[in-house]
């Protein structure tokens, strides 16, 4: 006779279980008989690297700045484009130059723009 | 517990292929051969302890090679190097940070004793004023050997722990401190300057 394929997966998650629980068992066990706890501020403390902590932990930042990430892909973007231009320089016609010119004042504007909107700045004032 | 086999009848067992152990010699031994130092180095001294880890001395060999990185999981506190009196409040926080059970070697002369700094306005006359150490290595720095001695030392030390009775070790009494009071700085010097509780130096006889 097989066993019911399902069987297999009860024995599993029997040892699932039994596998981490017992050596939470045994340690319960061992403070219990011989290791007192010990616990103390120090020990308890949540930073755990000598240095006592300052101030809360719940502290907030601000989320406007991703818009500067925007913008710095934005450009980052743009020098893909300048590296071949450069490149080419000397063979370019002057409707190439003049279409790089724009699609440059383009960008240069809307730094500007953002610029003077202030989403360059840190921490705005609210 | 250990003593209650005798040892005749115990190697006669073992002749036989019974192998026979207590809760105690299996605990120490387990504990002896896994020591994690706490991973930091204060000054000259964390260079040779940086060697004994790596490959040549490796400290592997002892399974002392998993340095934590944090004292949670640490049972040794190497104080390699000099003990500035600022560094002393941090290295107790530390110390009391990590679980029992927890060891102390003070390597080199600087942890010792403040070693060539010890006439020094701002270097700490030894970690032992603060927090109890297991296994001084003097030495300007010590070599590698010297801290696997200590090593092999506080692996000795460790098994020579008993679990129960009178002289159990001090973790397993919960009447011994896990946590010794942090220093702050004081108008001159560390408040208090010593921890009179920890620090025993040896009365000179002349
Ligand atoms: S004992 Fe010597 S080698 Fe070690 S930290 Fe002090 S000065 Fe450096």
């Amino acid at each position: 006779m097989t066993p019911d394929p399902y069987f297999f997966l009860v024995i599993f998650c029997g040892v699932a279980l039994v596998f981490p629980l017992m050596p939470l068992a045994l340690a319960w066990l061992w403070r219990r008989f011989f290791q007192p706890p010990k616990p103390g501020p120090a020990k308890n403390a949540t930073y755990e690297c000598g240095v006592e902590s300052l101030g809360e932990a719940h502290v907030q930042f601000q989320s406007h700045y991703y818009l500067y990430c925007v913008i710095f892909l934005i450009f980052d973007v743009e020098a893909i484009f300048l590296v071949p231009f450069a490149v080419a320089f000397t063979d370019l016609p002057i409707g190439a130059f003049i279409a790089i010119l724009v699609f440059l004042l383009l960008l240069i504007e809307g730094l500007v723009w953002a610029w003077s909107k202030g989403c360059l700045d840190w921490a705005r004032a609210r | 517990m250990s003593g209650q086999v005798d040892e005749g009848l115990r190697s006669e067992l073992q002749k036989q292929g019974i192998w026979v152990t207590s809760t105690q010699e299996l605990y120490n031994w387990g504990r002896r051969n896994s020591i994690w130092p706490l991973q930091f180095g204060l000054a000259c001294c964390a260079i040779e302890m940086i060697a004994t880890a790596a490959s040549r001395y490796d400290l592997a060999r002892f399974g002392g090679e998993v340095f934590r990185p944090s004292p949670r999981q640490a049972d040794l506190m190497i104080v390699a190097g000099t003990v500035t009196k600022k560094m002393a409040p941090q290295i107790v926080r530390l110390y009391n940070q990590m679980p029992d059970p927890k060891y102390v070697i003070s390597m080199g002369a600087c942890a010792i004793s403040g070693g060539p700094f010890k006439q020094g306005y701002n270097v700490l006359k030894g970690i032992d004023r603060y927090i109890p150490v297991d296994v001084y290595i003097p030495g300007c720095p010590p070599r590698p050997e010297a801290l696997l001695h200590a090593f092999m030392e506080l692996q000795r030390k460790i098994d020579g722990q008993k679990l129960t009775g009178e002289s159990k070790a001090p973790f397993l009494d919960a009447n011994q401190p896990s946590e010794f009071p942090v220093p702050a700085f004081g108008a001159h010097d560390l408040e208090p300057p010593l921890n009179s509780d920890v620090f025993h130096p040896p009365t000179i006889k002349r």
